[in-house]
C-alpha cells in the first residue's frame, strides 16, 4: 500500500507497452531511414518499388514504328514528325492486346492547341502556322481538308 | 536466489527483445539490391524547361493526367501550364484554365479581351514538382509517408499517408493535392516508373517542341546538365530555401 | 471552366465544394484546411487554458481559485478527446491516424502531437485520480452491500478506478496532495507546449506568408489561456445560476442558501476575471506586434496580405476579432462594479473573439493564393450533401462543439466537480 502514488504511472506504462506492441505488429519491417537524413529519408522502402511498378501507358513512338512503319515513314517527312503518335492516337497501353484499337482524336480542338492564332511576341507559339478559329471554316473538322500526317499546304488535294 | 532471478529476468528480457525484432532487419542486401530498393544514389534527376519553346499546347498536361491516372475532368493536376501576357501598361495577365489541359486556343484571359497591339511580351510557363533538394513538404510529414529517394525524387507512400494535408500547405509551389480516388496526398513523381526504366517522363515525351527535358544532374555530359551549366537558368521561389531541381530558361519576373 | 469540370462524373477534388477562386490561383490550390482546423487549435486552447487555470490553484496556491480549480480540471478532461476530434475528422484517412504514434517523423510539428497529447492526457488523468482517489474509495465502501444493478455497477467502477489503493490514512492522503502539486507543476509546461506547438504547426509553414512568424506559438498560448479561462468561467456561471434557480424554487428567494451561492459565485468570478484580463492584454499586445511588424517590414507578401487584412477580411479581423472579441469585453471587464450578467456577456464575446482569431489565422491564411495574384474564399457548407461537406461544414463543427459538454455531463456522474465543501 505504501507506493500507491506510483499506480497511475504503472497504468501509463501499461498503455505505452500496449502502443509499442501494436507498433511492432503494424509497422512494416522495411520502415526506417533509408539514406542520409531522418528529415528526408524516413519511409517504407517498399514504397519506392510500388512507384516503380506503376504501369506505363504512353509507350512512345518507338514502339509504334515496330508495326506501323508505313505511317511512320510518311510522318517522318513532315513537319508533324515532332508530334508523338500518342498525342492524337491516345496512350498505347498494351496495344494491340489491350486495347485492340486506339481511339483517334480527330477533333478540331486538338489541332487548335497549336494552330489557334495567339499573337505572343517572344513565344514560339506566334511562329507556328495559325488560323483564327472564328474565321477559318468555323465548326469544321480540320482533318476534312488537312492530312495530319502530311500537313504541307502545297500537298493538299 | 534473488540474484539469479534478476539475471534470469535480464536474459529473458534480452531474448524477448531480440525475438520481437523482425527477422528481415538482419537480412543483408547486396549493393545492387539496396540501390534497386531505394533509388540509385549515383543519379540525381533534374528538369529543364525552356519557356521560349513552350507553345501552350497542353499535350504535357493531357499526357500526364492519363499516364498517372489523375481524374481527367477534375481541376487538380500534377503538372500545369500557365499563360502570362504582359501589356503596355506593365500589367501581367495570368491564367491557367483547367491547368492548360486543353491547350490555349482563346486569346481572352479571364473573359477579358486583350488587343494584340497592346501585348509587349507573352509566354507560357509549365509547372511541375520541383523535386527540391530540401523539400519542405517532406520535412512536415508527421508519419514518414512522403520522402526523397536516393536519386532525388519526392514520392508519396499511398499505403501510409494519413491525409492530413500538411505537406500540401508546406509546398510553396502548390504542386500537391489530394488524389480524388485514393484520398492521399498526390504529386508529380517525374514519372518515376518511366525514368527508372530508361524512358522519359510522359510530359517530356509528349512535348513536341522540346520545351521540357529531364536528365541526370550528376552526369556533366547529360544534355540537361550541360544546358544548366552553360546557360543562364533560374528556379522558382528560391527565397524559400527549398533548392528546386527544376530549372527554367527565360524565366520572367512576372512568373509566380 | 471549373464548374464545367466539376460536374463531370461523381468524383470531386477535396476542397472544390467550399472554395471559390478569384484571380490567378494555382490549379491545385483549395481551402484544404477548413472549419475543423479552425476548431482544432480552438479546442486545444480550451484544454490548455482550463488546465492552466486549475494549476494556478494547485501549484501557486491561489486560494481564490479553489472552487474553480477542481471544476476546470475535470472540464479539461472532458475537452481532451475533443481536441483530437477535429484532427481526426479532417484526415482523409482517419483510420490511419494512429500512425502518428507508430512512425512519428519528428521533424514535423504534427508528429509531436501524438506523444505530447498522450503525455498530457496521462498527466490530467493521473491528477484527477489523485484528486478523486479519496472519493472513489469512499464511494466504493459506501456502496458495499447495497443491492441493485446500478449500485453494483457503480461500486465495480469505483473499485476499478481506485486502482486498488484503499489507504485513506493521513500519510497516504498527504502523499496524494503532494502528487497533485507535482503533476500540476509538470502539467503547466506540458499544457503550454501542447498548445504552443499547435501554434508552431502554423508558424513554421514557410510557404504561408500569413502563418510564418516566430510569435505564432506564443500568441496561440496566450489566446488559449484566455479562451480556456473564459469557457471555465462561463460554464461555472451557467451551472451556478442553475443551482441558484433550483435552490430558489425549493427554498424560496430569500433563503440564506441562495444568498450563499450568489456570494460565492460573484466572488469566484471577479477573482478569476483578473487573470483573464491579464492574459487578454498579453494576447492582444502580441497580435498587434505581429501585425505592425508585418506592415513595417513590408516583405514581398505584404501587398496581398494587406489587401486581405484591410480589404476582404476587414470585418472578420478588425470588427469581429479585435472589436467585438477583444476591445468590448475588455472594457466590460474593467469597468467598476462587475456583475454576473456583464461578465457573462464579456465571456461570450471573448470566446467568440478567440474563435475569430483562429478563423482568421486558418482560413485567412488560405484566403490568398501562393501566387500572390489571386484569392480563395471559404464557403462553409451548411447543408451537407456528402460526408466531406458534413465533416468540413457546419454539421462537423457543431458535433465538435457539443461533444465536450456531453462528455462533461458523463464524467461528472463519476467525478462530481461541482460540490462545495465550505
Amino acid at each position: 500500500m505504501k507506493n500507491h502514488v506510483l499506480r497511475p504511472l504503472f497504468a501509463a506504462m501499461a498503455l505505452v507497452a500496449l502502443i509499442l506492441t501494436a507498433r511492432a505488429l503494424m509497422v512494416p519491417s522495411d520502415f526506417g531511414v533509408h539514406g542520409k537524413s531522418f528529415t528526408y529519408n524516413f519511409y517504407r522502402a517498399g514504397a519506392v518499388s510500388d512507384w516503380k511498378n506503376f504501369p506505363v501507358s504512353y509507350k512512345g513512338g518507338g514502339s509504334c514504328v515496330e508495326c506501323h512503319d508505313e505511317n511512320a515513314e510518311s510522318l517522318a517527312a513532315s513537319r508533324h514528325q515532332i508530334i508523338q503518335c500518342e498525342n492524337c492516337h491516345g496512350p498505347a497501353r498494351n496495344h494491340p492486346e489491350d486495347p485492340e484499337t486506339l481511339t483517334i482524336n480527330r477533333s478540331r480542338d486538338l489541332c487548335l492547341r497549336c494552330h489557334a492564332d495567339l499573337p505572343y511576341p517572344g513565344s514560339l507559339r506566334s511562329e507556328l502556322p495559325a488560323i483564327d478559329p472564328g474565321e477559318h471554316n468555323p465548326g469544321e473538322a480540320c482533318v476534312e481538308c488537312h492530312n495530319p500526317h502530311n500537313p504541307n499546304l502545297e500537298d493538299m488535294e | 536466489m534473488k540474484c539469479s532471478r534478476r539475471s534470469f529476468l535480464k536474459k529473458g528480457l534480452g531474448s524477448a527483445i531480440a525475438a520481437s525484432l523482425p527477422l528481415s532487419s538482419f537480412k543483408f542486401l547486396s549493393p545492387a539490391e539496396a540501390r534497386a530498393a531505394v533509388g540509385d544514389p549515383a543519379v540525381r534527376w533534374g528538369f529543364l524547361i525552356n519557356t521560349y519553346k513552350c507553345t501552350g499546347c497542353g499535350f504535357c498536361v493531357k499526357a500526364c493526367k492519363k499516364e498517372n491516372k489523375v481524374p481527367y475532368d477534375l481541376p487538380v493536376t500534377r503538372t500545369w501550364v500557365e499563360r502570362y501576357v504582359v501589356t503596355r501598361d506593365g500589367e501581367a495577365h495570368i491564367d491557367s484554365p483547367a491547368g492548360g489541359r486543353d491547350g490555349y486556343t482563346d486569346p481572352k484571359i479571364e473573359g477579358k479581351e486583350i488587343a494584340a497591339e497592346e501585348i509587349t511580351k507573352a509566354f507560357f510557363v509549365p509547372k511541375l514538382c520541383n523535386q527540391c533538394q530540401n523539400p519542405a513538404c517532406v520535412q512536415v510529414c508527421p508519419v514518414g509517408a512522403t520522402f526523397q529517394t536516393e536519386d532525388g525524387v519526392v514520392l508519396v507512400d499511398r499505403t501510409w499517408c494519413i491525409g492530413c494535408g500538411y505537406c500540401i500547405m508546406a509546398c510553396p509551389y502548390g504542386v500537391r493535392f489530394f488524389h480524388p480516388v485514393y484520398k492521399v496526398a498526390e504529386k508529380c513523381t517525374f514519372c518515376y516508373h518511366r525514368i527508372t526504366k530508361g524512358m522519359k517522363s510522359a510530359c517530356v515525351q509528349a512535348c513536341p517542341f522540346g520545351a521540357r527535358q529531364i536528365g541526370d544532374l550528376k552526369d556533366p555530359d547529360d544534355p540537361v546538365t550541360r544546358a544548366i551549366l552553360t546557360q543562364r537558368v533560374a528556379v522558382l521561389k528560391d527565397e524559400y530555401g527549398t533548392k528546386p531541381q527544376v530549372f527554367y530558361i527565360g524565366l520572367d519576373e512576372n512568373v509566380r | 471552366m471549373l464548374d464545367q469540370l466539376a460536374t463531370n462524373g461523381h468524383l470531386i477534388a477535396h476542397g472544390m465544394d467550399w472554395t471559390i477562386k478569384e484571380g490567378f490561383v494555382y490549379p491545385n490550390e483549395f481551402i484544404y484546411w477548413s472549419i475543423q482546423i479552425v476548431l482544432y487549435p480552438y479546442m486545444t486552447g480550451l484544454v490548455a487554458g482550463a488546465f492552466v487555470l486549475s494549476s494556478l490553484y494547485h501549484v501557486f496556491g491561489q486560494q481564490d481559485l479553489k472552487d474553480m480549480a477542481r471544476f476546470s480540471l475535470v472540464f479539461s478532461l472532458a475537452l481532451l478527446p475533443v481536441a483530437m476530434m477535429p484532427l481526426l475528422m479532417h484526415l482523409q484517412q482517419p483510420l490511419r491516424g494512429i500512425e502518428v504514434l507508430f512512425t512519428p517523423h519528428f521533424t514535423s510539428a504534427i508528429s509531436a502531437f501524438g506523444i505530447i497529447f498522450t503525455t498530457y492526457s496521462i498527466i490530467v488523468l493521473s491528477e484527477i485520480w489523485f484528486v478523486y482517489r479519496t472519493y472513489f474509495v469512499e464511494q466504493a465502501r459506501a456502496l458495499k452491500g447495497k443491492s441493485g444493478v446500478a449500485n453494483t455497477f457503480m461500486r465495480g467502477l469505483y473499485t476499478v478506478l481506485s486502482l486498488g489503493a484503499w489507504d485513506l490514512g493521513e500519510a497516504a492522503v498527504a502523499k496524494d496532495k503532494k502528487a497533485i502539486k507535482i503533476l500540476a507543476g509538470i502539467g503547466i509546461p506540458v499544457a503550454c507546449f501542447l498548445h504552443g506547438y499547435a501554434g508552431f504547426i502554423f508558424g513554421s509553414v514557410k510557404a504561408n506568408a500569413l502563418w510564418m512568424s516566430p510569435l505564432m506559438p506564443v500568441i496561440f498560448i496566450m489566446s488559449a489561456v484566455v479562451s480556456g479561462i473564459a469557457l471555465c468561467m462561463l460554464t461555472y456561471i451557467v451551472i451556478m445560476e442553475w443551482k441558484k434557480f433550483t435552490t430558489t424554487l425549493a427554498k424560496g428567494r430569500g433563503d440564506d442558501s441562495v444568498k450563499l451561492i450568489k456570494g460565492a459565485e460573484i466572488d469566484v468570478i471577479s477573482k478569476t476575471s483578473r487573470y483573464l484580463i491579464g492574459f487578454l492584454i498579453a494576447a492582444i499586445t502580441l497580435e498587434l506586434l505581429d501585425l505592425i511588424f508585418r506592415g513595417y517590414t513590408a516583405m514581398k507578401s505584404w501587398d496581398i496580405l494587406r489587401s486581405v487584412m484591410y480589404g476582404k477580411d476587414f470585418i472578420n479581423i478588425f470588427v469581429l476579432q479585435y472589436g467585438f472579441g477583444n476591445l468590448i469585453p475588455f472594457i466590460l471587464l474593467i469597468l467598476p462594479r462587475l456583475t454576473i450578467r456583464r461578465t457573462a456577456l464579456a465571456l461570450v464575446l471573448v470566446l467568440f473573439g478567440v474563435f475569430m482569431m483562429r478563423w482568421n489565422v486558418v482560413i485567412g491564411g488560405q484566403a490568398f493564393s501562393l501566387s500572390f495574384a489571386g484569392y480563395m474564399h471559404y464557403v462553409m457548407p451548411i447543408i451537407p450533401h456528402n460526408i466531406e461537406t458534413f465533416k468540413e461544414g457546419l454539421g462537423g463543427a457543431l458535433l465538435v462543439g457539443i461533444t465536450p459538454f456531453v462528455l462533461f455531463w458523463l464524467i461528472n456522474k463519476v467525478t462530481p466537480s461541482l460540490r462545495f465543501n465550505n
